[in-house]
């Protein structure tokens, strides 16, 4: 057991090396703008400028939208697969896991295709359209993060004596679910709502082929432009991708851990 | 009791003849369900049969099976093959990293506080992908990266002069681990911890050596699970493009780098050959996740 555990942290060393050399390089890299001190001007440089106020800011607005169509979506198939149709739910977890099958960058070449301004659907003939189309490709690429995460919810709580007790005091339908089921599973959303915003938030491919001013875009843009405010963007973007995994984990402590009675 | 609570009217639904009942109910069964079924269908399942339909199609809408023997031009070869081995590469290399990773942290009896903040890590890394990965790479080991100076000051190593450049099949790989180590590692650590005690304590009762027990018990367990691991991250490599692209521009031609060439600007002069592209992407990565469904559905025996 001695000769495992020297391994052990052999191991953890290794992995720890690899993990953090690029994330302090990255930093050191970042600082290095004025010649010869450490310094915060790139981040300054990039945080004050107004391209970067505007992409971040519509990836944001994209995000919140992405995640209002995914619950909108997700939350009602969900719930209803549990309650009244379980021979579906093989069907749709197999759909929600199609966006791990298909490309993203296919996904959007077929809506290039499909959704053009001479199309029965002209998506793409208005810049509001396209900003649409983008929002509904952003809620595909986070369906299946999305979907498993309502369905775990669901799972701990009991969907159908909560349903039948609603509807005893003379709930309708919208009621039971956003008055009942919603608030029930909303740590659940709230938790695939994280996780869509750290995708959705630096996305490149889809904005880049829809050509929309998203902050994928931008990056990259920087990328090929500039030497030290990359590293910087790299950094903001590792703290915000830590920062939404943080709010799932703590959201988590909140959650339900089982139903009085499974169903 | 008039009123049949709502898992018996299912059940009296099913039993019962299907005369005007049902017809009644259809509809309103299928209203929960309905924004879901017709998003999928227009925004997943459509554009993806458009295209692979497409593939298939001459610009007069006739069938041919061109576009697909089209694929078969060296350069079209080319960038499918280096796609296949970045994927494969960082795939196998992220797997075996990622479950010493794993074994270590819930096996090698490492502090308890370790487990928990590289399962947290891991999280974040396996989603720091894209754009922001590749400049941390670049600051790296790019040629002003930090690891590149300091090899080269401290230990007089210039990887660049012995053939290393971020922009190559190798770069890209090392770039592409950085992701696929943290979701092994968060894939597979619920599998070793699937591993009974019982298991080990019954293999010692009989006898067997810490080897023995490695090599007969513990590595057909976790096997499948660790396969189908394997296929998808290559899926998760071989569909990812931002981080090349940001990486190395277009001067590594993997597969979704010229796709996005010809989506932007038909560089193959024939839009009915990207239709065959996307096809042959779909097929790639469909193919890795029918092996994948395979494997974990013989895992979840064993882990139940």
């Amino acid at each position: 057991m001695k000769t495992g555990r020297f391994w052990a942290w052999v191991v953890f060393g290794l992995g720890a090396a690899y993990f953090f050399i690029p994330l302090i390089a990255t930093v050191e890299f970042s600082m290095r703008m004025r010649r010869g001190v450490y310094s915060f001007d790139a981040y300054q440089i990039v945080l004050g400028d107004p391209r970067f106020q505007a992409t971040f800011g519509y990836s944001v607005l994209a995000a919140l939208f992405t995640i209002i169509l995914g619950v909108l979506i997700v939350v009602p198939a969900a719930y209803w697969i549990r309650l009244r149709l379980p021979q579906l739910r093989p069907i749709v977890e197999f759909i929600t896991l199609l966006p791990l099958v298909i490309p993203a960058i296919v996904i959007v070449f077929g809506y290039i295709r499909m959704y053009g301004s001479n199309s029965p659907l002209p998506f793409l003939a208005s810049d509001r359209g396209t900003d649409l189309l983008l929002v509904i490709g952003y809620a595909t690429l986070a369906l299946p993060y999305m979907y498993r995460a309502v369905d775990t919810g669901l799972r701990t709580i009991d969907v159908r004596t909560l349903t039948e007790a609603a509807q005893i005091l003379g709930a309708g339908w919208g009621t039971i679910v956003t008055r009942v089921i919603l608030p029930n599973v909303l740590i659940a959303v709230l938790s695939g709502a994280f996780l869509t915003f750290a995708i959705v938030i630096g996305e490149f491919t889809m904005a880049s082929l829809l050509n929309r001013p998203a902050f994928g875009p931008y990056l990259q843009n920087i990328g090929a432009n500039r030497a030290y405010e990359p590293a910087a963007l790299a950094i903001i973007a590792f703290a915000i991708t830590w920062g939404c995994m943080s709010l799932i984990q703590i959201l988590s402590r909140f959650a339900p851990k089982s139903a009085n009675r499974p169903n | 009791m008039t009123d049949l609570s709502l898992s018996d009217q299912t059940i009296a639904g099913k039993t019962a003849p299907p005369s005007e009942a049902r017809a009644l109910r259809l509809p309103t069964q299928w209203l929960g369900v309905a924004p879901f079924f017709i998003f999928a269908i227009m925004f997943l399942i459509l554009p993806t049969l458009y295209l692979m339909l497409g593939a298939f199609q001459n610009n007069d809408g006739e069938f041919t099976l061109e576009n697909i023997a089209a694929l078969a031009q060296p350069s079209i070869v080319a960038a499918y093959w280096i796609s296949i081995k970045v994927s494969l590469a960082s795939a196998l290399i992220g797997a075996f990293a990622g479950l010493a990773i794993a074994i270590a942290i819930v096996r090698g009896g490492l502090p308890n506080w370790i487990r928990s903040a590289t399962l947290t890590f891991s999280g974040v890394a396996s989603n720091f992908a894209g754009v922001p990965l590749a400049f941390a790479f670049l600051a790296t080991l790019g040629r002003l990266g930090l690891a590149t100076v300091l090899l080269n000051t401290v230990f007089g190593l210039n990887i660049y002069a012995h053939g290393f450049n971020i922009l190559s099949f190798w770069g890209l790989t090392l770039t592409y681990i950085y992701f696929q180590i943290p979701l092994m590692v968060v894939i597979i650590t619920p599998a070793i911890d699937g591993l009974k005690k019982e298991w080990g304590e019954a293999a010692a009762t009989l006898g067997a050596t810490t080897t023995q027990y490695w090599r007969m018990v513990v590595i057909p367990v976790i096997w499948p699970s660790f396969l189908g691991t394997v296929i998808l991250l290559f899926a998760n490599a071989f569909g990812a493009i931002a981080t090349a692209y940001a990486l190395t521009g277009s001067s590594l031609n993997i597969v979704p780098i010229l796709l996005y060439a010809q989506i932007r600007g038909d560089v193959l002069h024939n839009p009915h050959l990207g239709y065959a592209i996307a096809f042959g992407m779909i097929v790639i990565t469909g193919l890795a996740n029918v092996f994948y469904i395979w494997f974990r559905t013989r895992s979840e025996r064993w882990l139940k």
